[in-house]
């Protein structure tokens, strides 16, 4: 298998009418077909879809129109994003053959930039889970090692776009689940501001939280697609009004004069092999003309805590909906009490229900206080504690995840040890601040290390100039060889 | 209700506002309409959909807030969390510890005032129909969801536990109703459920002792169901606590057939709500120009159009209270604005407000759509005395057929020619002469035979003849 | 501020009910056990003295998103009802309720 060529490429050549997006299309469905049994990124290859958009791209650039910034790019689809008439499950049983009668606009935006819709990608259910195993579909492995985990919860996207499934696709980042999966599976994944990619038609898991983002094999990539799925949308309350970060243009800006923090809290937790290549990714930035410097944030240490405490309970009532009622699984039963307790239980898996009794426990009366609240309290800790440190830095470095990705099975049975691998991406989400993981060379066993940048908010195009100099000075990662059936 | 003891009434209305939408979604917010046809993801809870509010909604809520003289505050919405098959996302939005309107209050028309504790926003419920011989949801076999009320714009008004009788109640409900359609965020029909009270009741022995344990009512569909149940309720806890038992804090259900109250569940079954921030939704700021310009809008309410009916009748020495009860159904039919052009056109003010009580408003929507100033000629004729009472109200009543028309060619039509002064001179002496017994016991002072006089002209006449104009022949023949 | 009791099997029995899921015996053995270990590791959250900071709910303070009172078009109610596990009379059907919402 060949190293994957870029969307940006692949978009200008159909725009120009020198290559048909239908072979462009074939041509990932054919490496899908080898390499999906191993991988299992997809809960649902969408090939008719996908040929049916070919098709119409190729036809506009036939007559003379231009089909827009994502010609003839498929794109993967976490599966908890809606599309109209095609499956969404959020890998629960619970939504198990569920059409949603409407797009998310995020889907709406691709669908007007040309991109072909290849598949909707596995994920942890519901996105609660940080390894894509708490998946009613069965778990994804990782392109890199099939024995490892791809991270999570957007770990079928990332693995998909490491697979050559699809050289674009798109997550949800609630506490980490793209930059993790991304870092894991060793290609570039980006958390926005909160507010800057539409939230409608993405199923909730912690509405104050979520954010949709790029995966991409480089960070060219990722920017051509946040720049496509970016913006004002009058359907979220949420989504701010006000011009977004266009950062395709910036790229090769560099960070000349830029100052860039290495965050302490985030370097102590990790595995020496990650902290080595972090400490070298600093040393390009400050070769290519940043000032480096250590900088600590110790309120982001409570952020796992605040963490567990705050999107558990915005879950339990985002999750309340699945009741058997209106759509997706019923379990019948005497009464509709009983019928609701019987759904519920046969259709979510272990992980959702262990989130939702958690969030229902935190705020139920007389625990409200001490956890809910104080979650939100120490959310402003920490808003403040990053905004101390952007009075002197442009952009913070840490690690993306502890360590590089972990064996499948390895921490299912232990929940908070599998929390841990959000401690480093937790805080941004917090913050509401964006957050990019950059790939940078493999760690001692050979598997991907992803380096994270953080900036304030709205900072997006600084971001992606850091990282477009952290990518250049990356060392080379292996191209991940899959074999068909090297899983069993 | 027992003279040594006193019942407290707070009552907690729901109204749904008159918008053309529901409250987070473009789905129509409409009546009646073909079950689950005014549905979107929104307002159906489907996955991945998100709340955006609706401005004329907010403005409605803010007029309520405005006319209950309440503070329009920075506001938040809430998650209620609770399980139920009409509620789409088995939690409702609501307002909670951050009302949009606070601290208001409302004057019933005798002047008790009584405090408005909060007027906040939240979305209303999907409905439930009951499958089954009884068509209730005891004993009901399954039931059956229609989502079209899923969203509907509901404001919540809190009352302070202000009030005392069960007429107050009825009063407060009656008046707020006015205020709500006068306002026009709502048409305020309880018998459609656009309009729905609850009743928290408690009874004690004296004004010195604290508040007794309250039991909530729900279910009352009218202001006379409210009355019975606040007066059975009542009873109800005075024999418990006479029997030296306990009131139990609870919510009850009124059987408007049974004519009682019955327990739902008590307060040890209080539901746990898990009330929390709604995270799709953000702070709701009114600024100053923005609560200037909604009060801007807001018509004369009730209270003050009574109050302007009762200033003109201060040139007749004031209102006697058969007037304040006309006053009274004048402003609650809408009609006050056709006593104040009357009054305006010089029509008398005891005259204009005594046509329009009796007479209009047995017609009100009529009498509304009528042009104002078809109304003051009508008015101006009877009072300059070309005209008769009985005329007057004939050519009323043609008016209101014909959706309008010169007065004063109607009554040429009925052939309503004022009579000339001679031939009621003449008319006046015939009945004297026929009835000479009467004539003297009415010059001796027996006034009541003024009124059979006149009902022998009148009825010579076929009622063109102008009472006032007879009365004062024969006090004038009297001397 | 200190943190609250450690969390009992009547805790996780109760919001699991509260919840509408069912647990087996065994599950609420497993379940307990895991709640209090994340519940314990969110003791330093919880015991912290943040007397006097604002709860942050919103990471981005906007206020006042409104829309116009406009009509949009609703959804096919076929395509609704077709998603639905049970439908009868164009309405959801549901089995019996045994009370009146809370």
């Amino acid at each position: 298998m060949t190293a994957p060529r870029p969307a940006l490429e692949t978009a200008t050549m159909v725009r120009a009418g020198e290559e048909l997006a239908v072979d462009v299309l074939e041509h990932h469905l054919a490496v899908i077909d080898a390499g999906e049994e191993s991988i299992h990124a997809f809960n649902l290859v969408t090939t008719e879809l996908a040929r049916s958009q070919a098709r119409t791209v190729d036809a506009a650039v036939a007559a003379g129109r231009d089909p827009g910034p994502l010609a003839g790019v498929p794109v993967a689809l976490k599966d908890n994003m809606c599309t109209r008439r095609v499956p969404t499950t959020c890998s629960s049983r619970i939504l198990e053959g569920w059409l949603p009668p409407y797009d998310a606009t995020v889907v709406t935006r691709l669908r007007d930039a040309g991109a072909l819709l290849i598949g909707k990608t596995n994920m942890d259910e519901f996105a609660m889970g940080s390894s894509t195993e708490s998946s009613a579909y069965g778990a994804t492995r990782n392109p890199h090692d099939t024995s490892r985990v791809p991270g999570g919860s957007s770990g079928g996207s990332a693995a998909a776009v490491a697979a050559g499934f699809a050289p674009l696709a798109l997550g949800s980042d609630t506490g980490g689940s793209i930059r993790q999966p991304a870092a894991l599976c060793g290609v570039v994944g980006m958390k926005p501001t909160y507010g800057t990619v539409s939230r409608y038609g993405l199923v909730a898991f912690a509405s104050s939280l979520d954010q949709i983002g790029p995966f991409a094999t480089s960070v060219a990539d990722a920017a051509l697609l946040f720049d496509v799925i970016g913006g004002y949308d009058p359907l979220d309350s949420t989504s701010l009004n006000r011009p977004t970060p266009r950062v395709l243009s910036v790229l090769d800006d560099g960070v000349d004069g830029m100052t860039v923090g290495i965050l302490t809290e985030f370097m102590d937790g990790a595995a020496p092999d990650v902290v080595a290549r972090v400490n070298q990714a600093a040393e390009a930035l400050a070769t290519a003309g940043a000032r480096v410097e250590e900088v600590s944030v110790p309120e982001v240490t409570l952020g796992l805590s605040a963490y567990y405490l705050i999107a558990p309970g915005e879950a339990s009532s985002n999750l309340a909906r699945y009741d058997g009622v209106r759509y997706g699984l019923r379990v019948d039963a005497e009464d509709t009490v009983a019928m609701n307790t019987a759904t519920r239980s046969a259709g979510f898996g272990a992980e959702v229900k262990r989130r939702i009794m958690l969030g229902t426990y935190v705020l139920s009366a007389g625990y409200m206080d001490a956890y809910y609240n104080q979650a939100l309290r120490v959310r402003t800790r920490i808003i403040e504690g990053f905004t101390a440190a952007y009075a002197h830095c442009d952009v913070l470095l840490g690690p993306t995840a502890p360590t590089t990705a972990f064996a499948l099975g390895d921490k299912v049975d232990d929940p908070l040890t599998m929390y841990l691998s959000d401690v480093c991406t937790i805080p941004s989400n917090l913050a509401g601040h964006p957050a990019v993981s950059v790939p940078f060379g493999p760690g001692d066993d050979g598997l991907p290390v992803g380096v994270q940048l953080l900036g304030p908010a709205l900072s997006e195009g600084t971001l992606f100039k850091v990282a477009a100099v952290v990518e250049a000075a990356a060392p080379d990662l292996a191209v991940p060889r899959i074999t068909a059936g090297e899983a069993a | 209700m027992r003279a040594d003891w006193q019942l407290v009434i707070g009552l907690e209305v729901h109204c749904e506002l008159k918008t053309a939408t529901k409250l987070f979604c473009g789905c129509p917010n409409m009546f009646g309409d073909e079950p689950n046809t005014n549905v979107c993801p929104n307002c159906l809870g489907l996955p991945g959909s998100l709340p955006v509010l609706n401005q004329r909604a907010v403005e409605l809520a803010m007029a309520i807030g405005t006319a209950l003289q309440c503070d329009i505050l920075p506001s938040t919405f809430h998650r209620k969390n609770y399980f139920y098959p009409d509620q789409a996302k088995d939690y409702q939005i609501s307002q909670y510890d951050e009302p949009l309107n606070a601290n208001g209050h409302l004057d019933l028309p005798d002047g008790f005032r009584v405090g408005i504790e909060r007027a906040h926003m939240e979305e209303d419920t999907g409905k439930t129909t009951h499958a089954g011989a009884s068509g209730r949801i005891h004993g009901a076999d399954y039931s059956l969801v229609d989502y079209n009320r899923s969203g509907v714009p509901l404001v919540e008004i809190v009352s302070r536990p202000d009030m005392r009788t069960a007429d107050q109640a009825r009063a407060y409900v009656t008046e707020l109703r006015a205020i709500l359609v006068a306002s026009g965020a709502s048409d305020g029909k309880m018998e459609e459920g656009s309009m729905r009270v609850d009743a928290n009741v408690s009874v004690r022995r004296s004004t010195d002792d604290p508040f007794g344990t309250r039991c909530e009512i729900k279910n009352l569909n009218s202001v006379r169901s409210l009355g019975r149940a606040i007066e059975y309720e009542a009873e109800r806890q005075i024999a418990l606590i006479e029997s030296g038992e306990q009131v139990v804090q609870q919510t009850r259900h009124w059987d408007e057939g049974a004519g009682r109250t019955q327990a739902l569940r008590s307060k040890e079954d209080a539901y746990d709500y898990r009330y929390f921030l709604e995270p799709d939704l953000v702070p709701l700021v009114p600024d100053v120009e923005w609560i200037r310009a909604v009060a801007d809008t807001l018509g004369m309410m009730p209270a003050e159009r009574r109050s302007r009916l009762v200033e003109l009748l201060e040139e007749s020495g004031g209102a006697t209270d058969s007037q304040l009860l006309q006053v009274a159904t004048v402003v609650d039919l809408g009609l006050d604005d056709l006593v104040v052009e009357a009054v305006a056109g010089g029509v008398g003010s005891a005259l204009a407000l005594a046509r329009t009580a009796n007479e209009a408003a047995t017609d009100a929507d009529a009498a509304r759509a009528l042009d104002p100033r078809s109304y003051v000629e009508l008015l101006t004729l009877e009072a300059t005395g070309s005209l008769s009472a009985t005329q007057a109200k004939a050519v009323l009543a043609e008016l209101f057929a014909r959706g309008g028309g010169d007065p004063a060619a109607i009554a040429r039509d009925k052939g309503f020619e004022a009579m000339s002064e001679d031939s009621l001179v003449a008319t006046v002496a015939e009945a004297i002469a026929a009835n000479p017994g009467e004539w003297s016991r009415f010059c001796e002072g027996d006034d009541k035979l003024a009124g059979f006089f006149t009902g022998l002209v009148m009825k010579a006449t076929r009622g063109q003849a102008n009472g006032k104009s007879v009365a004062a022949e024969l006090r004038r023949l009297r001397g | 501020m200190a943190a609250p009791a450690r969390l009992t099997r009547e805790d996780v029995a109760h919001v699991a009910a509260l919840a509408r899921l069912h647990l087996t015996e065994d599950e609420l053995e497993t379940y307990t056990e895991q709640l209090a270990q994340v519940l314990d590791h969110a003791a330093d959250v919880a015991s912290l003295d943040l007397h006097g900071v604002a709860p942050t709910a919103h990471a981005m303070a906007v206020t006042n998103v409104l829309r116009t009172d406009e009509p949009h078009p609703c959804l096919d109610r076929d395509e609704v009802l077709a998603q639905a596990p049970s439908v009868e009379d164009h309405r959801f059907r549901v089995p019996r309720i045994l009370g009146e919402a809370p």
